[in-house]
């Protein structure tokens, strides 16, 4: 009976998947509105749930998707997949004042430069910071401290070993988690607040996993703002890792 | 229709990442540059423009309107199918290097805001 009932449920995943969220978004808003008297939005609650289903999904089934790889959640890595997302961010576009987008354009694409050789210097010094002296590791490090996506690419095109590359994709998760879940509670104090200051926080996080996020758990009306800008910002990290940065960290060691 | 609304943004986001690739391959980078982006800017040119009339509250534009309500549902989705065990399993290294380019990137937020208002101030 119950393996029956299992059976249907991971046939219908995307199905599973909306009844699955719905129940995390009514639990985190009820616990938003019951302990923390709204403060702290449900949206965020919700993600942060999520972070840690995802976790706990982790480490029972071993594999690199999450809560998706057990097998009754399926659907939930369909419905967080990048198409779902990416659709569902060009969405959020409609109705965003162009304004808003002209005024801010050259600095936002200058907080994507900004933002992509900064997260790379870092990361690349607290590699050396560890030992490191291989150019090749150092960027490759430094790219994944950009996003988890620039550094495998940049590490594949240099052929770094992919103990490193895993080490830059677990540096560019830590990344994306944590704006996921810090911008809610810093955006006050950054002025996070109006589409100009969300255009350049979304150039200068650049993941656009937790800038999505981010910005959701944060005010949603800033959404299509901060996605514009962050979605340049991989293929800007992708461009420049394996070759400009590559060249410097080469010249500097 | 609602499926006017569906459909154009479909195509919206069909042609964005048609042209992030193109963009991609003509740089000689093997990714999507901007290819959201893009499609973002092409869904507010269509729907700014005279002669697509859509407006919220139209059936058409429900049919966009649903998917970006759908949003965070689906972030939410994707938040529990992030590989969290990994990144906090993969030494102090990897947490550092990431804590870091978060805190200097929050950092810099405020810099950068003012510099655009300066120069866009009348």
């Amino acid at each position: 009976m119950i393996e029956q009932l299992t059976e249907l449920l991971v046939k219908n995943g995307l199905i599973t998947a909306f009844v699955f969220v719905g129940l995390i978004m009514a639990v985190s808003n009820w616990f938003s509105a019951r302990f923390t008297r709204g403060h702290i939005h449900g949206s965020a609650i919700a993600i942060a749930l999520g972070l840690l289903l995802a976790y706990i999904g982790g480490s029972v089934s071993g594999g690199s998707k999450g809560l998706a790889d057990v097998s009754l959640f399926t659907g939930v890595g369909l419905l967080g997949g990048a198409m779902f997302r990416d659709f569902a961010i060009v969405a959020t576009a409609y109705g965003a004042e162009l304004d808003a987008l002209k005024k801010a354009g050259w600095v936002g694409a200058l907080s994507v430069l900004i933002g992509v050789v900064l997260s790379f210097f870092i990361g690349a010094l607290v590699a050396i910071s560890f030992g490191y002296d291989d150019p090749i590791a150092i960027t490759t490090i430094g790219a994944g401290a950009a996003t988890y996506i620039v550094g495998p690419v940049t590490g594949t095109a240099l052929g770094a070993s992919s103990d490193i590359i895993a080490l830059s994709v677990a540096a560019g998760l830590t990344k994306s988690i944590l704006v996921m879940l810090g911008t809610p509670l810093i955006a006050r104090f950054i002025g996070l607040d109006n589409p100009h200051s969300a255009l350049i926080y979304g150039g200068l996080m650049g993941t656009t996993s937790g800038v999505a996020a981010g910005l959701a758990a944060t005010d949603p009306k800033l959404v299509p703002y901060g996605a514009m800008t962050a979605t340049f910002y991989t293929g800007v990290g992708c461009l420049l890792g394996p070759s400009v940065l590559y060249f410097l960290v080469v010249a500097l060691v | 229709m609602v499926i006017y609304g569906v459909a154009l943004l479909s195509l919206c986001y069909l042609a964005g990442v048609i042209l992030g690739d193109l963009l991609g391959t003509l740089i000689g980078v093997d990714a999507n540059v901007g290819g959201v982006g893009i499609a973002m800017l092409l869904l507010l040119l269509a729907s700014n423009s005279t002669s697509i009339k859509l407006n919220l509250g139209s059936v058409t534009a429900s049919g966009i309107t649903f998917w970006s309500a759908m949003y965070i549902p689906i972030v939410i989705a994707m938040a529990a199918k992030q590989n969290v065990f990994a990144a906090v399993n993969h030494g102090w290294m990897a947490i550092i290097a990431g804590v870091l380019a978060v805190a200097a990137s929050f950092a810099l937020i405020p810099v950068l805001s003012r510099l655009g208002r300066d120069k866009t101030a009348p």
